[in-house]
């Protein structure tokens, strides 16, 4: 469907894109992984969905999940969505929204009941129903009980079930995909979202696509930082186009290091490694977590597992003094592995040629996942302001939003779930949106105009800057300067290394400026991006003065709950980072010291 | 470090009339696969250099491509594997947009015409899930774990002959969701699949089988599709 013959007219005469570039749907989903297509999904029942991301759907990160969702559906063992909500609040270390999380355990079930109904090939216990293992810091009775059977799985493939099922679904319903689409920019006048500017990969045409709602689900950012278990495509483009739209971002400061990246690359391996069973050693062969949490050993939460490691390596029991230790799985027996770790296994013998039944695998902390993100509500509204007011016909979901559940540490299985249940909610608030009334709006005739003289400056770029080895330096200073450990001192470097580089992207050089699947001019709209929002990151991690969850300030070792009970929203304004901040909704659990 | 010369197929629509060889040589670490040699050339030789890639650990399956006349996912062959020369082409069968490049849509077309979806008459209770035993779960194992990076059909003759016929990969999807205990839908798959451009357009010649990046098998989920057919059981 294209725009009226008039307003596509008026916009090529100003802007010169062609009239069969101009589309009109009911609704955009900016992004295809698990948040987008839920949201798609769900808002294809009622109207015309268009999805438009820059990789095609099967290819979006979420498929590189292993371990699992959680849902406490009692299939293995009593479980609550009280035990579930009191696990993350805490494991978010008192940072999480307590009326989001609230909804994020009470919802669970549904979301689960419904992703097996649509066809998920959900592994299975000898009754037939949903099997489920345990991971990092899931555990009974309010955290006194042991580690509880909570996380539903796919063997070690939990993403890649639900992602493809989800893209068969669409499928299904019909939903238009723009694949190899690169979202450049919202269209965001007087408070309402009326639409968004792509770029197509395919031949370099610019496309303005018009509708009546926009969802981002556009995840995640780990690229930034040099071992990630990301995938290339995760470079916070959402975050960017929030940003550039004069949005602001929450918590930014609270990145994830996952404790099982494989040595030197940064694969996953999942914790269900560990739920299973599995050991973490150090150098001298030791169970180290005894150390850090006794009680709940190697499935204590990510952050605490993470910097247990990062201590271990960083006093030199490291394997061989290597900057990593072991996790060993071989007493689990092969019928086990085979049976519930098949990825893994396969992994550690692609890549580091190892036999993880018959060897320990070499593992270190990896770049996972960022708690923080685009302000939205409880019906993944877009906040404006990021407090109360809403930006019209926008929305946000997954990992590129921050609702905030995960508050200052993901739990491990909250992330597939966050995407599925929040993206559903948010196609759910399309949907009520769309039947309020809301029209088709008029695109204004300047639309495309920033996206056309960004392409047109890095198309003429004539520096002397290759994008990768910029890109090599900031994954360099933010692994250096804002990692596991941070310190007042290092993140102030990084600060201004991070704007040295910055300014250096202003002399870029590309070699070609060639129109057909031009993946260099990708690759450096993307580092442009990254270049957006990472200063926020380490300007909100220089800013908040205290360790909490996944910021460990070693000069500032303590929770400080009477000044920084908080989240933090920042903006990039001309002259740097501006900063307010939004008090947690704490409905139920007040907080308390955080034990593991 | 050792020297790998990489022979990469080069094609630019708006400049060359046909496709060539062009050499490039990388100092390649012990570790290296073909994607972080391709990513050298690209980063340090010739940024205009394309191909699809974003896992990076043999998930996504947006970098298959054909390397020694092979197909495969570039991410997780190991140079050391495959010589000091290594031919790096694009996929075969499909039409080639530049360099590595192809245009999958005959790949996706293919999905689409075979439903995949449950199709089921009955609606499940919304409060708890269907029951399936772990017998009938691993049934589907072998067949989900497609990736859909399209190194089976593109190495199939019988797809190179007949580019309407649905591919190894469409078909391992369709015995995916006939194979499940909980779907009804072999009625309305019969139709698209028992046709001269469907199963029977299979000659076994275990291409598909044999490049595999995940070790699957649709040969043999095609057999269990033909032996359905044939003993009536649509």
């Amino acid at each position: 469907m294209s725009v009226s013959e008039r307003e596509a007219e008026r916009l090529h005469e100003v802007s010169g894109i062609a009239l069969h570039n101009v589309h009109r749907h009911d609704v955009v989903v900016v992004g295809s992984g698990l948040a987008a297509l839920e949201c798609a999904l769900e808002s294809s029942r009622v109207a015309d969905v268009a999805v438009v991301s820059k990789i095609f759907p099967t290819r979006s990160h979420s498929g590189a999940a292993q371990g699992g969702i959680a849902a406490s559906l009692a299939n293995e063992e009593e479980d609550h969505q009280e035990w579930h909500m009191f696990d993350t609040v805490k494991g978010g270390d008192y940072l999480g929204d307590q009326d989001a999380i609230e909804i994020l355990a009470r919802e669970a079930r549904d979301v689960v009941y419904q992703l097996e109904h649509l066809g998920v090939p959900f592994s299975r216990n000898r009754q037939g129903r949903i099997a489920q293992r345990k991971f990092g810091g899931h555990t009974r009775d309010f955290g006194r009980g042991g580690p509880v059977l909570r996380a539903c799985y796919a063997a070690d493939r939990t993403g890649h079930a639900l992602l493809h099922t989800l893209w068969h679904q669409c499928i299904k319903s019909q939903v238009r995909f723009y694949a190899e689409y690169m979202v450049l920019s919202l269209i965001i006048r007087e408070g309402r979202c009326l639409g968004v500017v792509a770029l197509n990969i395919l031949d370099s045409t610019v496309h303005v696509f018009q509708s009546r709602a926009v969802m981002l689900g556009t995840g995640g950012y780990a690229r930034v930082y040099r071992i990630t278990s990301n995938s290339w495509a995760n470079t916070g483009d959402g975050l960017s186009l929030a940003l550039r739209a004069g949005l602001p971002l929450e918590d930014m400061e609270f990145v994830q290091f996952h404790p099982t990246g494989l040595f030197e690359h940064g694969i996953l391996l999942t914790e269900g490694a560990r739920g299973e069973g599995g050991h973490l050693l150090n150098g001298e062969g030791r169970r180290f977590m005894e150390d850090y949490a006794k009680d709940k050993m190697e499935l204590a939460p990510r952050d605490v597992v993470a910097r247990a490691i990062q201590k271990e390596i960083d006093a030199g029991r490291g394997i061989d003094g290597q900057a990593c230790v072991h996790l060993d799985l071989r007493h689990l027996g092969k019928a086990l592995i085979d049976e519930r770790l098949p990825q893994i296994t396969e992994i550690a013998q692609k890549f580091m040629g190892i036999d993880a039944t018959k060897q320990p695998v070499p593992i270190q902390p990896t770049a996972h996942y960022s708690m923080g993100g685009i302000p939205v509500n409880v019906n993944a509204e877009v906040l404006e302001d990021g407090k109360n007011k809403a930006v019209k016909g926008l929305y946000a979901a997954g990992e590129c939003s921050c609702v905030s559940v995960h508050g200052a540490n993901r739990l491990g299985t909250n992330s597939l779930l966050e995407a599925c249940l929040y993206g559903r909610r948010a196609g759910q608030s399309v949907v009520r949106y769309l039947a309020s009334g809301a029209e088709m709006p008029t695109l204004p005739i300047d639309a495309a105009n920033p996206v056309l003289e960004r392409l047109r400056w890095l198309q003429g770029s004539q520096g002397t800057e290759r994008v990768a080895s910029l890109r090599r330096e900031l994954q360099e200073t933010m692994h250096r300067h804002c990692a596991v450990f941070r310190d007042a001192q290092a993140l102030d470097e990084g600060l201004k290394q991070v704007r040295v580089l910055q300014r250096r992207y202003e002399q870029v050089k590309l070699d070609g400026a060639g129109k057909c699947f031009n993946t260099e001019v990708v690759e450096a709209l993307e580092f442009g991006h990254m270049l957006d929002f990472v200063e926020l990151i380490v300007a909100g991690a220089l800013n908040r003065t205290e360790s909490r969850g996944a910021q460990s300030r070693t000069d500032y070792p303590d929770r400080d709950d009477d000044n920084w009970l908080k989240h933090t929203l920042a903006w990039r304004g001309g002259d740097g980072v501006r900063f307010d901040y939004k008090p947690v909704v704490i409905e139920r659990f007040a907080p308390k010291a955080r034990e593991y | 470090m050792a020297r790998h010369v990489l022979r990469v197929f080069r094609y630019d629509p708006e400049k060359d009339q046909e496709g060539y060889e062009q050499r490039f040589e990388v100092e390649a670490e012990s570790h290296w696969t073909v994607l972080d040699a391709l990513h050298d050339i690209k980063w340090h030789q010739d940024g205009t250099l394309s191909f699809r890639r974003s896992c990076r650990h043999g998930i996504c399956g947006s970098c298959a491509m054909t390397i020694n006349g092979k197909n495969g996912l570039a991410c997780e062959l190991q140079l050391a594997a495959l010589g000091s020369e290594i031919v790096v082409e694009p996929l075969r069968g499909l039409p080639v947009i530049r360099d590595l490049v192809v245009d999958m849509q005959p790949i996706y077309d293919a999905m689409v015409a075979v439903k995949p979806y449950l199709i089921t008459g009955s609606s499940p209770m919304s409060d708890q899930e269907r029951l399936q035993s772990p017998e009938e779960r691993a049934r589907l194992d072998g067949l989900y774990e497609c990736i859909l990076c399209g190194s089976c059909t593109s190495s199939c003759p019988s797809f190179w002959a007949d580019k309407q016929y649905l591919g190894p990969h469409a078909l391992l999807w369709a015995w995916r969701y006939i194979a499940d205990s909980r779907d009804e839908g072999e009625a309305e798959r019969v139709g698209v699949l028992d046709d001269k451009h469907g199963l029977w357009r299979c000659h076994k010649i275990f291409n598909c089988v044999e490049c595999c990046p995940k070790d699957l098998n649709p040969t043999k989920a095609i057999s269990n599709l033909q032996r359905a057919v044939i003993s009536g059981r649509f």
